[in-house]
C-alpha cells in the first residue's frame, strides 16, 4: 500500500489483514479499541470472521479454536485482558497452536491507568500462565516497524507453532504516523505446513484423526514433550530469531538500553549528549523474547555505565542484569515516567551526563 | 449372517476412562452412534471440557480439540469459524458449563453458534473428588458441603435447561435421562435432533443428560440410577424446553 497517514491502532489492524489474518476475536479495552472497531467491518469485507467475545478468557480460547482448526487468528487487548488470557496462552503453547496477541500497553498495576506504560514487559516475556513456556515478544518503536513486525509475528508463530506477542504502548496505538503497510505478506508455505490442524477431513484421503491435546497423564511423556519438543524449539528460536538495533556503541561512554517509545524518546537525549560532547550508544531490543543478551553484553562491555530507560520500575532492567552480570554499572530511568507521564529527553540526558562524569 | 448390533466406529478399543456405572461412557456411545447413523462421523470435531470427560480424546475416533476448564463453547466457536462444514460438538460437565464456564455457555447460545452441546449433569464435581457443584441438590452431601447442601449457606442448585431456553439464539433445549432402556432411546432421539439441527444449519442445540457419579455419590451403579430416577428427576424435570 502507498505510504499514508494512519492512526496507530487501525494501521496495525490493517497490517494483520494484509498478513492474511482472517479470524479476529476480542473484548473491548482502552487503549486498543480501534483495533476491534476497525476489524469488525474490515474482516467481513475480506471474507473473514470477526467476533466480539464475552471476555478475554473467551477471546483467547476462540483464537485457540480457530488456530487449532488451521486458521490465521489474532486477538488484541491491554494488560488486564492479557492477564485473563494467560491460561489460554499457556494452553496454546502446550498444544503448539500459533496466533498473534497484540498488546497495546497501559499503566498498572491492576486497573492502573489507560495511558502509556511499559509495565507489562514481564507479562509478555515471562507470562503468567502455568508451566514452562515462552512466546515471541516483538516490541516496535514506530508505526512502520509495528506493521512490519505484526506481519512477521504471524509467520514466526506459524513457523515455530508458537504464540507471538506484539507489545506496543498506548502512544503508538493512539498516534497518527505515516506507514507503508506491505500487502499480502502471508507465506503460503507456512499455511501448507499445518498438517496437524483439525480439518474434518476436508479434501483429505488419509484416516488420521487429528487431535489437539495439551494434557499428559503419563509422566515420561510430559518430560519428553517439555524437553524434546518445547525446549528444543525455544533453543532454536533463541539462536535464530533475536532482533536488535545497535547504534553508536563503539567507544561509547554510556550505552542506553531501551525499547519501544522510550527508545525513540531516548534518541533525543542522545542528540543532546552529542551536542555536549558525550559519547552515547544505544542497544534497542526489538525482540524482548528472545532477548538480545549477547548484543547487550558485547556492546556495553567498554562503557562506563549502562542506562536502562523504560516506562516501568525495572523489568527490562532485570534482563540487562542477566546479560551483563551483577558487577556492571547499571542505572535505571523510569520511576518518574510511567502510566501516562512520558519520559523526558532532558531527564534522560541528565542521567547520561552523570554516568559520563562519575562513571 | 446378519449383524444385529455392533460397536460404533466412533469409539476406539482403548480402555474405558470411567468408573464402573458412570454414564459419561454411555453418553459418548450414544453420540457416536448418532453421528455414524447421520453419516457425519468423519466430519466431526469433538471439543473436550475439563472434568472426567476431558479424557474422552483417548477413546473417540473423531478429530478432537481439548479445552481448558469452562472454555469449550469459546473453543467450539473458533473451530466452527474456520471449519463451518465440520460437525462441532462439546461434551461438558456441570462444573465446566455452569460455574467456571457460565459466561461462555450463555454467550455461545446467545450468539446462536451452530454447535451441539451435550451437557452431563451429575450433581457433583467428579474429577476433583466430589466437591459441591452448581447442580448439587439441596440436602445432598459433597466434600465441600459435608452436612448436605444448605441453600441458605451454600446457595441453590442451578437448572441449565430452564436458563438456556430463555436465551434467544438457543434453538433446541431438552433434558433427558439414561437410567433405563426407554429413557436411553429417548435420549438418543434428542441427541440425534441436536445434531440434525447442526447439519441443517439451524443453530445452537443443548441436550442435558441427567448423569451419575457412583464414585463420589458413594452409591453402587444401580442405586445411582435409582437416585437419578427418584431424586434428580424431581429437581430437574425431563422434557423439551425449547424447539424452534
Ligand atoms: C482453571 C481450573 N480450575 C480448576 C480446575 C480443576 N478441576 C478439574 S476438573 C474440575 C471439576 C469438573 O467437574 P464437572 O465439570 O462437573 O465434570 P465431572 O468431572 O463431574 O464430569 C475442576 C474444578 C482446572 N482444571 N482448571
Ligand atoms: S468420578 Fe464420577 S464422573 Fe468421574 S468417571 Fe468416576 S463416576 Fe464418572
Amino acid at each position: 500500500m502507498a505510504k499514508k497517514l494512519w492512526k496507530g491502532n487501525k494501521a496495525m489492524a490493517e497490517a494483520a489483514i494484509q498478513a492474511g489474518c482472517r479470524y479476529y476475536f476480542g473484548y473491548p479495552i482502552t487503549p486498543q479499541n480501534e483495533v476491534p472497531e476497525y476489524l469488525s467491518a474490515r474482516m467481513r469485507e475480506v471474507g473473514g470472521v470477526f467476533k466480539q467475545a464475552e471476555s478475554e478468557l473467551a477471546s483467547i480460547n476462540m483464537v485457540y479454536g480457530a488456530a487449532a482448526a488451521g486458521g490465521r487468528a489474532m486477538t488484541s487487548s491491554s494488560g488486564l485482558g492479557i492477564a485473563l488470557m494467560q491460561e489460554g496462552i499457556a494452553h496454546m503453547c502446550a498444544t503448539q497452536t500459533p496466533c498473534v496477541v497484540l498488546n497495546v500497553g497501559r499503566g498498572g498495576p491492576g486497573l492502573g491507568t489507560i495511558m502509556a506504560s511499559q509495565q507489562d514487559y514481564f507479562q509478555a516475556t515471562r507470562g503468567g500462565g502455568p508451566g514452562d513456556y515462552y512466546c515471541f515478544a516483538y516490541a516496535p518503536w514506530n508505526l512502520q516497524e509495528a506493521c512490519d513486525l505484526i506481519q512477521l509475528a504471524f509467520e514466526k508463530a506459524d513457523e515455530y507453532r508458537m504464540v507471538s506477542h506484539v507489545l506496543v504502548d498506548a502512544t503508538l496505538g493512539a498516534m497518527m504516523e505515516s506507514a507503508d503497510i506491505k500487502e499480502n505478506t502471508a507465506n503460503t508455505e507456512n499455511k501448507d505446513k499445518k498438517d496437524w490442524a483439525v480439518d474434518a477431513f476436508a479434501g483429505r484421503k488419509d484416516d488420521d484423526h487429528r487431535k489437539i491435546v495439551g494434557f499428559w497423564n503419563d509422566p515420561p511423556e510430559a518430560v519428553a514433550f517439555n524437553r524434546d519438543v518445547l525446549k528444543a524449539k525455544y533453543d532454536i528460536a533463541k539462536e535464530k530469531e533475536v532482533m536488535v538495533d545497535v547504534r553508536n556503541c563503539e567507544d561509547a561512554d554510556v550505552v542506553i538500553v531501551a525499547y519501544g517509545t522510550t527508545a525513540r524518546i531516548a534518541l533525543n537525549a542522545m542528540k543532546i549528549a552529542e551536542e555536549n560532547g558525550i559519547k552515547v550508544g544505544m542497544v534497542r531490543p526489538i525482540t524482548l523474547w528472545p532477548f538480545p543478551y549477547e548484543a547487550v553484553r558485547e556492546n556495553t562491555k567498554n562503557a562506563k555505565g549502562i542506562l536502562v530507560a523504560e516506562m516501568a520500575l525495572g523489568q527490562l532492567t532485570d534482563d540487562v542484569k542477566i546479560a551483563v552480570g551483577p558487577d556492571a554499572n547499571i542505572q535505571h530511568y523510569g520511576e518518574d515516567a510511567l502510566g501516562g507521564v512520558m519520559p523526558s529527553p532532558r531527564a534522560i540526558y541528565g542521567m547520561i551526563e552523570k554516568i559520563a562524569k562519575e562513571g | 449372517m446378519s449383524v444385529v448390533y455392533e460397536r460404533t466406529k466412533g469409539l476406539n478399543q482403548n480402555q474405558s476412562i470411567y468408573c464402573p456405572g458412570c454414564t459419561h461412557g454411555l453418553e459418548h456411545k450414544l453420540v457416536m452412534e448418532v453421528l455414524e447413523e447421520l453419516g457425519v462421523l468423519d466430519r466431526t470435531i469433538g471439543i473436550t471440557s475439563v472434568g472426567c470427560s476431558g479424557l474422552m480424546f483417548r477413546i473417540l475416533n473423531t478429530e478432537v480439540v481439548t479445552s481448558l476448564h469452562g472454555r469449550a463453547p469459546a473453543v467450539a466457536t473458533g473451530v466452527k469459524a474456520v471449519q463451518p462444514d465440520a460437525i462441532v460438538y462439546i461434551h461438558q460437565g456441570d462444573g465446566d458449563a455452569l460455574s467456571i464456564g457460565m459466561a461462555e455457555t450463555i454467550s455461545a447460545a446467545s450468539r446462536g453458534e451452530n454447535i451441539t452441546v451435550i451437557f452431563a449433569n451429575n450433581n457433583i464435581y467428579g474429577m476433583t473428588g466430589g466437591q459441591m457443584a452448581a447442580t448439587t441438590m439441596v440436602g445432598d452431601k459433597a466434600t465441600t458441603c459435608p452436612a448436605g447442601r444448605d441453600a441458605s449457606l451454600d446457595g441453590n442448585p442451578m437448572r441449565a435447561c430452564e436458563l438456556i431456553s430463555q436465551v434467544e439464539g438457543a434453538k433446541y433445549v431438552e433434558r433427558v435421562a439414561v437410567y433405563d432402556v426407554p429413557h436411553i432411546i429417548k435420549a438418543k432421539k434428542a441427541i440425534k435432533k441436536a445434531f440434525q439441527n447442526q447439519i441443517d444449519g439451524h443453530g445452537y442445540s443443548f441436550v442435558e443428560i441427567l448423569s451419575t457419579c457412583p464414585t463420589n455419590w458413594h452409591l453402587d451403579p444401580l442405586a445411582s440410577m435409582d437416585k437419578v430416577k427418584n431424586e434428580m428427576e424431581a429437581v430437574y424435570p425431563l422434557g423439551v424446553f425449547k424447539d424452534e
